[in-house]
């Protein structure tokens, strides 16, 4: 036991893989982190984690009520909305949470050692849940407006995965510059604004297929990640071979270069935080 | 010594450690864009420790003394793992405890018992380990039912107990003890140095960090003196206490004024 307690910094495998090894031997404060994060949430609410499933009914609502005229959608626009919400939500709030997760952790990074993408990972994996609860509004809606699932369903999950990774890479690059540039914790919720009403999530994709000669879709990211779970669930399609690797490569690249930047940055935050 | 034996729980090679303190904080993408151009950010180099070799040997008890700003902080919270050198080699050998009271870690909706769990994972051990030390987390604290409410309905005090408990649940194999601790009322105080007290004796290895060379001679084997972070005087408890009683007296025989004080 003693043997495999040592740590000797010139036998360091470098950032990358020591936060990862790090992370394995801390994999149970993970879990009691997105627990902590979860239920601390929803604690003082009366209705509690039900949350997590009436916030995208709520918004559904309003922009079916709203847009529901301007935009022709094959099928059912209220269940059509709520799949790209789901998709749309886990991404913004779990970008935005991590956002502040390393700076609100510096007090415990400044006391004991912990691997230092705890939070951002826990931050992702309390998103994760909450995704995994919306998914139950979305059945409802889809029972209501009789939006039949296709058996491309089967492949659902692995869109989820994949909008997971790039999410968490997104959000491993915004936490590591927010410890240099502070602002970017108020620039950023512009940013999200402008990137929602530039991704197909309230109308369909080919409203700008013809727009700029289809190059705002094909330069975001998010789009092509995006895609590939709208597909699977409300189209009931499956995706070709060049959506399935364009979103794949969209979303690991993000991850690993996120990955890179923050564990590569680690141990500079000393400095700042 | 060139490689740490089996013998070593902590080994130090030329550790230096400095803070990068711009003169001009830069807050913003667009100053810091601005400023790169105009060359404007000169960076002004602290030395928190300069070359610092240090070799602890398992079970011992180890003193470290100097004044405030000396370097001590740093020097444990290299030892700690939490500030990573800029130039040197850190062995570490076991996990170490940095006896704080953890607060830090305690969420205020979560209840006595869910916060337990948190601290106990926080201090690098598993769910399950953390359970086996339940009842004896409780027993210390002396919370009560009240462990099943939130804490944040807890008193300072319970909830200090609480963190006192969790910390010390685990025999620590690398203890740092830096000033002196007090949690809670007396009785509860007297408990507090029992249990550090067998630690001491026990199979911890302890790095007693204090202001008073007579309780380091009393508790140490060996010391150290820190001083503009660097070691400066090293050996047995005894020669070190007396060394740095004499160096007090001429510092103060000559009545500077210790400015150190004002950095902290």
């Amino acid at each position: 036991m003693a043997a495999s307690n040592i740590y000797d910094s010139a036998k360091s495998p470098g950032m990358a893989f020591e936060e990862l090894v790090g992370l394995l031997k801390y994999k149970d404060l993970i879990f009691q982190l997105i627990r902590r994060n979860i239920v601390s949430r929803y604690k003082r609410s009366s209705l509690g984690i039900l949350w997590t499933m009436l916030n995208p009914l709520g918004t559904m609502i309003i922009l079916s009520v709203v847009f529901s005229r301007l935009f022709d959608i094959r099928g059912s626009y209220p269940a059509f909305i709520i799949t790209n919400l789901v998709a749309w939500n886990f991404f913004m709030q779990t970008s935005q949470f991590s956002l502040n997760a390393t700076m609100f952790g510096s007090d415990l990074f400044n006391r004991i050692y912990l691997p230092k993408t705890s939070f951002v990972i826990s931050m992702n994996g309390a998103g994760l849940v909450n995704l995994l609860f919306s998914l139950v509004p979305l059945a409802l809606i889809f029972l209501v407006t009789h939006i039949s699932l296709n058996t491309s369903v089967i492949l659902f999950p692995f869109s989820i995965l994949l909008i997971a990774f790039f999410t968490l890479g997104v959000s491993l690059l915004l936490s590591t510059l927010v410890v240099y540039f502070p602002d970017i914790a108020e620039l950023y919720p512009v940013v999200l604004q402008g990137w929602f009403y530039l991704t197909p999530i309230i109308y369909p994709d080919t409203a700008l297929m013809d727009f700029a000669g289809g190059w705002i879709l094909k330069l975001n990211p998010l789009y092509h990640v995006f895609k590939v779970f709208q597909m699977t669930l409300y189209d009931g399609l499956y995706p070709s071979i060049t959506q399935w690797s364009t979103a794949l490569i969209i979303s690991l690249l993000t991850l690993i270069l996120g990955w890179l930047v923050y564990t590569g940055n680690a141990r500079s935050f000393q400095y700042y935080i | 010594m060139n490689e740490p034996n089996h013998n070593a729980a902590v080994y130090l090679k030329g550790i230096s450690v400095s803070y990068r303190i711009p003169s001009e904080k830069v807050k913003s993408f667009k100053e810091f864009v601005i400023m790169k151009i105009q060359r404007k950010i000169s960076i002004h180099k602290v030395l928190a420790l300069k070359d610092v070799d240090l070799l602890i040997n398992r079970g011992e008890v180890f003193g470290i003394l100097g004044r405030n700003g000396a370097g001590k902080s740093t020097l444990l919270k290299v030892i700690a793992r939490v500030v990573y050198p800029t130039r040197g080699r850190v062995w570490i050998n076991g996990i170490v405890s940095p006896m704080l009271e953890l607060n830090a870690g305690f969420h205020p909706e979560l209840t006595g018992i869910e916060n337990i769990y948190l601290n106990g994972t926080l201090l690098g051990h598993t769910k399950k380990e953390t359970t086996s030390k339940m009842d004896e987390i409780l027993d210390f604290a002396e919370i009560g039912d009240y462990i099943h409410a939130p804490i944040r309905t807890f008193s300072s005090g319970m909830i200090a107990r609480l963190g006192f408990s969790i910390a010390t649940a685990w025999t620590p194999e690398i203890l740092i003890l830096d000033e002196v601790l007090s949690v809670g009322d007396v009785s509860f105080q007297k408990k507090c140095e029992k249990k550090i007290q067998s630690f001491i004796h026990g199979q911890s290895t302890i790095i007693l960090v204090t202001h008073s060379p007579q309780k380091m001679e009393s508790l140490c084997s060996r010391a150290i003196i820190l001083e503009k972070g660097q070691i400066i005087e090293s050996g047995s408890s005894k020669a070190i206490s007396k060394i740095y009683q004499k160096r007090m007296k001429t510092v103060n025989s000559n009545k500077l004024p210790d400015t150190t004080y004002l950095n902290n």
